[in-house]
């Protein structure tokens, strides 16, 4: 291929322009610096799809991806309208939508949803503004990894799910106790993993800093803090997604108000639909805010994004 | 002497109770201003260590390196360094790339950008100088890097195998371009590699470094004229230094292959 030719890094392609543009600082005679255009040649022939690492188009993929959702609804749909399933277990989806629809129309819904989103938004703010920079710290510093690193790996494996007795008995139902509780399954999470986004800065980076001369204060901010930035984000967006569960869960257990609260009430009163109403739109959610944080992530770091 | 190494040895601790590696005999070198050495040597011959130890990014187990008669502490943009890996910052574009070590410093914006665009020039990358890094070819990012780290005026240049990981026909441009460079300011450079050809081109002195432990085997002038052309690579002279120098490093590739 063309671009393997002219390219020392595989993972960046060659711009077409490169191969035209040469060395204007020294003589090119016979050099041989235009003999690489001609990129891109070649690279279309058909490949299996079964082949590993294989690509497809992106209209294959959302057709795919939409079909699977199409599919489990119309098993689903089945599965009720034939009478296979007792309304009581598993409401068809109509009724799952009719009940939406009404619990939006009366305005339950909303409240609902804005008091959960509430919730997550501080417990996972809390959480998030504590580890990023601690996780920097201990990532950048072995004495400070020595100091919190095991500490955390210990608190990481108690599960959280143990700890809502404990918070209930300390922080009351408010809503402390469920910051609480997103924090206690987010944060020791989180650390580990910045820890992990700042000791994959290339070591070159901070060698060049120091010959640059900078200080390694500027050294951390600059060029750690800087290079590390998308791999952070990375970890913001996937523990949010964790953090959803948590907020589920302290609500589920003690709650008088947000979505856990409505599906354990609803339980009692065997509104299987609202139970199933709401779990889907605790994934429709959880989708919305991963895809918001990724399409964030494309225009803050789209200079790191791979070529295609 | 514009930089002289002093009885410089660097002696890695022993792994897991292993015994300790002696990456470095005692090294002594003295580099005169404007002076463009070359460092050829197996890999495992302690070339990188030796300019790693100059550049102040690793210490000497033993010994001292001196800068214009001043011992060197550390790290310091007197000494400005290319390494081999793509060292670029992806978040800021070419221009950007440049002017970073500038900026730190608190230049004017002004005249950073003279610098810069002079500097864009030198390398050939007038047109680019916003593209991010990852829009480069290797042979491109390399060209950032030395205008980065000239961009800085350094005592010294320090390049670490630069164009290591660039093909054939990319590494001789880059090698011409920075011996044009160098034959048009004049720089004290220091530059190890382990292509022999590319050693004699580009340096005005080659040092032959032997494996295990490493020490400077041989050092040798360069006496091409400049400015040297492509074509002196298939010279009767070239060729005589080349033939000399691969015996001699052919010697401690045998001696290295064997001890692993």
């Amino acid at each position: 291929m063309a671009t393997s030719e002219t390219n020392g890094n595989p993972t960046a392609p060659v711009p077409p322009e490169a191969g035209r543009s040469g060395f204007p600082a020294r003589s090119m005679v016979g050099a041989g610096g235009g003999a690489q255009g001609g990129v891109g040649a070649g690279a279309r022939r058909r490949k299996p799809i079964f082949r590993i690492g294989a690509r497809i188009g992106n209209a294959t993929f959302v057709a795919i991806a939409v079909a699977v959702f199409v599919l489990l609804g119309l098993v689903w749909w089945a599965a009720t309208a034939s009478g296979w399933v007792k309304p009581i277990f598993l409401p068809s989806p109509v009724a799952v939508w009719t009940q939406l629809v009404k619990l939006a129309g009366d305005g339950t819904l909303w409240a609902d949803a804005k008091i959960s989103i509430y919730r997550i938004m501080v417990g996972f703010l809390i959480a998030s503004a504590m580890a990023i920079p601690i996780g920097v710290l201990i990532g950048c510093f072995r004495i400070w990894e020595a100091a919190i690193e095991p500490l955390v790996d210990f608190v990481r494996y108690m599960p959280v799910v143990a700890f809502v007795p404990l918070t209930i008995l300390w922080a009351g139902t408010a809503d402390t106790q469920k910051f609480l509780i997103i924090w206690i399954g987010t944060f020791f999470q989180q650390v580990l993993m910045v820890m992990d986004n700042v000791k994959r800065v290339p070591p070159d980076f901070i060698g060049l800093g120091r010959t640059l001369g900078l200080p390694e204060r500027k050294i951390l901010t600059r060029i750690v803090v800087r290079s590390a930035l998308p791999g952070i984000w990375d970890t913001l967006r996937i523990s949010l997604g964790w953090a959803w569960t948590w907020l589920v869960l302290a609500e589920l257990v003690a709650a008088t108000s947000g979505l856990g609260y409505r599906i354990t009430v609803s339980q009692r009163y065997f509104q299987t639909n609202t139970i199933i109403g709401y779990i889907l739109l605790l994934g429709l959610l959880g989708l919305i805010t991963d895809q918001v944080m990724k399409a964030l992530e494309r225009v803050l770091f789209g200079y790191a994004r791979r070529g295609r | 002497m514009k930089l002289v190494v002093e009885n410089v040895s660097r002696v890695f601790p022993g792994v897991r109770g292993g015994e300790p590696v002696r990456a470095l005999e005692p090294t002594n070198l003295q580099v005169a201003t404007n002076d463009f050495i070359s460092v050829v040597g197996p890999s495992g011959c302690g070339k990188s260590t030796l300019l790693r130890i100059i550049a102040g990014l690793d210490r000497p187990s033993a010994g001292r390196v001196l800068l214009d008669g001043k011992p060197v502490a550390g790290p310091g943009p007197d000494r400005g360094v290319v390494f081999q890996s793509y060292t670029l910052f992806p978040w800021l574009t070419v221009a950007d790339n440049i002017a970073f070590g500038l900026r730190e410093k608190g230049l004017p914006e002004r005249q950073r950008r003279e610098i810069v665009a002079s500097y864009i020039d030198k390398v050939g990358l007038r047109g680019f100088e916003n593209h991010w890094p990852k829009q480069l070819s290797g042979g491109m990012q390399q060209r950032t890097a030395v205008a980065r780290a000239l961009a800085n005026n350094p005592e010294v240049l320090l390049l670490d195998e630069p164009f290591g990981a660039l093909d054939n026909q990319t590494r001789g441009l880059m090698q011409e371009l920075l011996l044009g460079i160098w034959e048009r300011e004049q720089k004290t450079v220091i530059f190890v590699t382990h292509d022999i050809e590319e050693a004699i081109f580009i340096g005005s002195r080659v040092l032959v470094m032997s494996a295990r432990p490493g020490r400077i085997k041989t050092d040798m002038p360069v006496e091409l004229a400049h400015p040297r052309h492509y074509t002196v690579k298939t010279s009767p002279a070239f060729s005589a230094l080349k033939a000399r120098l691969t015996d001699e490093l052919r010697d401690e590739a045998v001696h290295a292959a064997n001890e692993h």
